[in-house]
């Protein structure tokens, strides 16, 4: 579904985060993106997302070069990005409000979006349930314990529909306790809904947890993707078991490899 | 969060402004400070007469001001905020001006201007201009990265920005600017009012009741123009409240 083919990509020309750099995502995989900080892998995901253009390569969603910011793109960060002057509930509906506005013009909309005011709000009602936090949505974000608030804005970006949701670093300012609790919901949730997804992290735990794939980035200029096949992703009442253990502890290894200077950096085995 | 006035307060503070007055009108007594036992009926005797006028003179020149000032301190806020590059350039302009009191640019724009309502209005509109530009500039400036991205991601584009990110970000900082700046406003309308016009508070205050010694009703000028103060100050707040729920939940 996604081809980042021949990705170069660098801040102010001095130092390239990304060169040369070719991956593939299938449709329905759920991936985690994990490396050291100024690794790029926020970058990747906002190049994903079309919020910043490569230099050099493209990179593909279906059959759509992304140039700009994709209308069925769903976005996650880790500030959840709340408006502060609207409800819970006005926050969940505005995605739905902005592309009214534009209409559906294929740029800011799906050129297929239609407005049909009472399956909007069943959608997000059926959403803010769905996350728990349904008995909130007269509430300022403000009101809301951290958990919650993310938990709206991830309600927000379900409620468009997206066929490919991106998170960066969706629980890292959370307690453990809450953190794992929404690791579960968006584990449940790739399983009901098979969307395809990708979530940046720099916790090891999480990054086994949610990704099927792991990619793993290295703080100099990433050429080769090092990628780990991890079927123990989904498991997480099984986080203690040996194996979850050795798969954290092997990512641990690799990670400290990658993240040193001059130990043979991206000339992983893949 | 900010704690809200409640009616009661605004009542206990008016019952205490009277005895307070009271108190002091009998300590001093003097005919420069009379007693409101005269001066409150003396107020609604003439409110609806020539002190009406004067009244709605004053308001009108106050609220011309407001809207001038807003219509343009808002969109150039908004657009320093928005545009980092044009706002370091106009920076240390804007933090010079800003201070400077601009009541003393009266005889300037008098001449330059000529002598009208519109020269009056337009005073006080500098003086509001100011205050409501830093403030939007500085409300939309603060707006997190993230929070901007994330609206972008829904599908946002400038207009959309404008209307959900934008408008209602900086709305609540316009209202508390001009709650603020209201009373400087009506200061500087005292000033102006003095010359050059027949009808207004400051006119009626200084030169129909002062000049000729007409203390009680030099009283009820006075009291008009705290009123006006007073009624601008809470409408502004009346708004705010209603827009800026967010601010004021417990």
């Amino acid at each position: 579904m996604i081809k980042i083919h021949n990705l170069t990509f660098g801040y102010g020309g001095t130092k390239l985060l990304f060169e040369d750099f070719s991956f593939n995502i299938k449709r329905g995989e759920s991936w985690s993106v994990i490396g050291p900080s100024g690794c790029g892998k926020t970058t990747l995901l906002y190049l994903i997302a079309g919020l910043q253009q490569p230099s050099e390569g493209e990179i593909r969603i279906g059959k759509e070069k992304i140039i700009r910011a994709r209308p069925s793109t769903g976005l996650v960060l880790q500030d959840h990005g709340l408006l502060p002057w609207a409800t819970i509930l006005e926050n969940t509906r505005l995605g739905l409000k902005i592309r009214k506005f534009y209409g559906p013009d294929g740029k800011h909309s799906p050129a297929n979006a239609v407005h049909d005011a009472a399956k909007d709000a069943d959608r997000v009602e059926y959403w803010l349930h769905w996350l728990g936090i349904a008995h909130l949505k007269a509430m300022y974000p403000a009101q809301l314990s951290r958990g919650q608030r993310q938990r709206a804005a991830i309600a927000r970006t379900l409620v468009l529909g997206p066929d490919l949701l991106l998170m960066d670093e969706p629980f890292s300012a959370l307690d453990a306790p809450i953190r794992e609790e929404l690791q579960k919901v968006m584990n449940r949730f790739h399983q009901e809904s098979g969307l395809t997804s990708l979530t940046v992290t720099h916790d090891i735990e999480e990054a086994v947890m949610l990704g099927e794939k792991i990619l793993v980035l290295g703080n100099s200029c990433n050429r080769l993707p090092q990628i780990i096949d991890n079927h123990l992703s989904g498991e997480i009442d099984k986080r203690t078991d040996p194996e979850f253990l050795k798969r954290c502890s092997a990512l641990r290894d690799l990670l400290a490899r990658y993240t040193t200077r001059d130990a043979g950096i991206n000339s992983g085995s893949r | 969060m900010k704690k809200k006035a409640t009616l009661l307060d605004t009542l206990i503070g008016i019952v205490m402004f009277f005895c307070l007055w009271q108190l002091a009108a009998l300590l001093v007594n003097r005919p420069i400070l009379p007693s409101p036992v005269v001066v409150v009926p003396l107020f609604f005797a003439h409110i609806t007469g020539d002190l009406g006028l004067h009244f709605l003179a004053s308001a009108g020149r106050v609220l011309a001001a407001v809207c001038l000032a807003t219509l343009f301190a808002a969109p150039l806020g908004l657009a320093l905020g928005q545009m980092p590059q044009l706002d370091r350039i106009l920076s240390p302009l804007i933090a010079i001006i800003y201070p400077i009191p601009k009541i003393i640019f009266l005889p300037v724009i008098y001449v330059l201007m000529g002598i009208s309502d519109f020269s009056k209005i337009t005073l006080i509109a500098i003086i509001i201009f100011f205050q409501i530009l830093v403030v939007v500039r500085d409300e939309a400036s603060g707006l997190k990265k993230e929070l901007l991205l994330s609206v972008k991601s829904l599908g946002a584009g400038r207009r959309a920005l404008f209307r959900y990110v934008y408008l209602p970000a900086s709305l609540p900082a316009v209202l508390t600017a001009l709650r603020i700046s209201v009373g400087t406003a009506v200061a500087v309308l005292f000033i102006a009012e003095q010359s050059l016009t027949s009808y207004g508070l400051g006119y009626y205050i200084v030169i129909e009741t002062y000049q000729v010694l007409l203390y009680p009703e030099m009283y009820t000028g006075i009291m008009g123009m705290g009123l006006l103060g007073v009624l601008l100050y809470f409408a502004i707040y009346a708004i705010e409240l209603k827009v800026s729920r967010h601010r004021f939940v417990e």
